[in-house]
């Protein structure tokens, strides 16, 4: 399967020396790109990063930074027509997004 | 400090998904008639039946096809599912009323507390996003519910999913309920609550299986009727009239065709490559798209044996490609692994490629049809 998008984009950084190694990271990313090791988090597969803001949203010490987004075309043109950030759902006319 | 901390989550959210919450509070909520009544300390809750109704099946199937889509959901709240006591496990989701009824569902055969948050109306994921699915509505509603009189234990599970959204550290400090992070998929939350509330590497990814990956490819395929049709239109008017004017039935015929294309080439970017994705070469969902698109039309255009000149061949193949290869670009919002970066990044690229793959053809076609008035 070679269900990868995209590699070398995102724009996810970590600070391990403001880790506490609670995990959390490692628990709610979707696509399994932290992992624990000798109790602190470690990016292990950093091009599978979608950038959802999961991890950031989460790590009580922000020791992780992202620029959070939709991953999305339709939103993304939609923003640029109206000069405004991409977003999805009811707030934009159409979109196949969400 | 709390305050300190709330109010920088308030601000993260502000711009969650940059836009904000969405601002839609006049949905008419669905009633999903009540199965019994629950007396707690908080008042009488309703007791949800797990089993759906012909209602809900075809509520399920009408979203998917961009019917009612944004106007199908249930009143915020706590529910019951099965006879929950005091111990009983809560699990929280979106007021989509497709959300709740996929997680009501699945808890058929348990006992356990179901709270729906505001997230008008739309599902876990997106709602995470845009920040509806978030903490403060999260804090609200433990609060408007009176949850911590109805259960014994602090504690309250999410789907994974929605973890964009929320920061179960400020739950925690602000309401004292601790913040769980169940599977990503709600068929796996009996097997999670037998784990003891642990979830699997499995369980923890989001992955996008064939009928995952075609259940979503339609709403691509139905939001783009809306060009395709008008368009056909516009072709096949044009075609007929001009047609009419040159006494020939040639161009009926070719506008004909080339409509048969596009709609076959509209499928081919959602539906086709949605099926085929993990298989087409390529990352860029529009490289994708292009490729199928122009392979699927050019076995077609070679099958029917329309008689085309060679440019006007190679330009009605092309128009196709973009055609596909755009439908295919927007699919990248339904995915689940596409990053907002490497949108950003494939747009620049691809945009202005698929524009000028389509502004060529167009012009082609131009210049043959006034080589008929020539």
């Amino acid at each position: 399967m070679n269900l990868r998008y995209l590699s070398g984009v995102t724009t996810l950084s970590y600070d391990s020396d403001k880790c506490r190694g609670c995990g959390m990271c490692a628990q709610v990313c979707p696509h399994g790109v932290f992992a624990l090791e000798n109790g602190k988090a470690k990016i292990t597969d950093k091009d599978a990063c979608i950038e959802c803001g999961a991890c950031r949203k989460n790590c009580p010490f922000e020791a992780i930074q992202v620029r959070a987004g939709v991953g999305c075309a339709a939103a993304v043109i939609g923003g640029m027509l109206r000069k405004k950030s991409p977003s999805c759902g009811p707030d934009t006319k159409g979109g196949g997004c969400c | 400090m709390i305050e300190d901390k709330v109010n920088k989550t308030v601000n993260d959210e502000a711009d969650a998904c940059c836009c904000g919450p969405a601002t839609r509070n006049n949905i008419r909520y669905t009633v999903i008639p009540a199965a019994g009544k629950i007396q707690t300390e908080a008042g009488e809750i309703d007791v949800v039946p797990v089993n759906w109704v012909f209602r809900d099946y075809l509520g399920w199937i009408l979203v998917r096809l961009n019917i009612n889509r944004m106007e199908y959901a249930v009143k915020p709240g706590l529910y019951a599912v099965g006879k929950p006591d005091r111990s009983s496990p809560v699990l929280v989701t979106a007021n989509y009323k497709l959300s709740f009824d996929v997680v009501r569902k699945e808890l058929a055969g348990l006992n356990a507390w179901l709270m729906a948050i505001d997230t008008k109306g739309i599902n876990v994921w997106c709602a995470a996003g845009k920040g509806t699915f978030g903490t403060m509505e999260l804090i609200k509603r433990i609060g408007t519910t009176g949850l911590e009189k109805v259960v014994d234990l602090k504690r309250i599970i999410l789907p994974q999913l929605g973890a964009p959204g929320v920061a179960a550290h400020i739950i925690r400090d602000f309401t004292g309920f601790w913040v769980l992070y169940g599977p990503v998929r709600a068929s796996d939350i009996k097997k999670y609550l037998d784990a003891g509330m642990k979830a699997d590497t499995r369980m923890r990814r989001a992955e996008f299986g064939l009928l995952d990956r075609l259940a979503v490819s339609w709403l691509e395929a139905v939001l783009f009727l809306k060009i395709l049709i008008p368009v056909s239109f516009l072709i096949g008017g044009a075609g007929f009239l001009l047609s009419r004017h040159f006494s020939s039935p040639l161009l009926w015929n070719k506008s004909v065709f080339v409509i048969a294309l596009l709609w076959v080439a509209a499928f081919t970017g959602s539906v086709l490559n949605a099926a085929l994705l993990p298989y087409i070469p390529g990352k860029a969902f529009s490289f994708k798209g292009s490729l199928l698109g122009a392979v699927v039309t050019a076995i077609l255009m070679l099958l029917s044996g329309y008689s085309l000149s060679w440019l006007s061949w190679f330009s009605v193949l092309i128009l196709m490609s973009a055609v596909s290869g755009y439908i295919a670009l927007n699919y990248t919002g339904s995915s689940t692994f596409t990053s907002r970066s490497g949108v950003d990044k494939e747009l620049k690229y691809a945009l202005p490629v698929l524009i000028g793959m389509a502004g060529f053809s167009v012009i082609i076609q131009a210049i043959i049809l006034a080589g008929w008035f020539l």
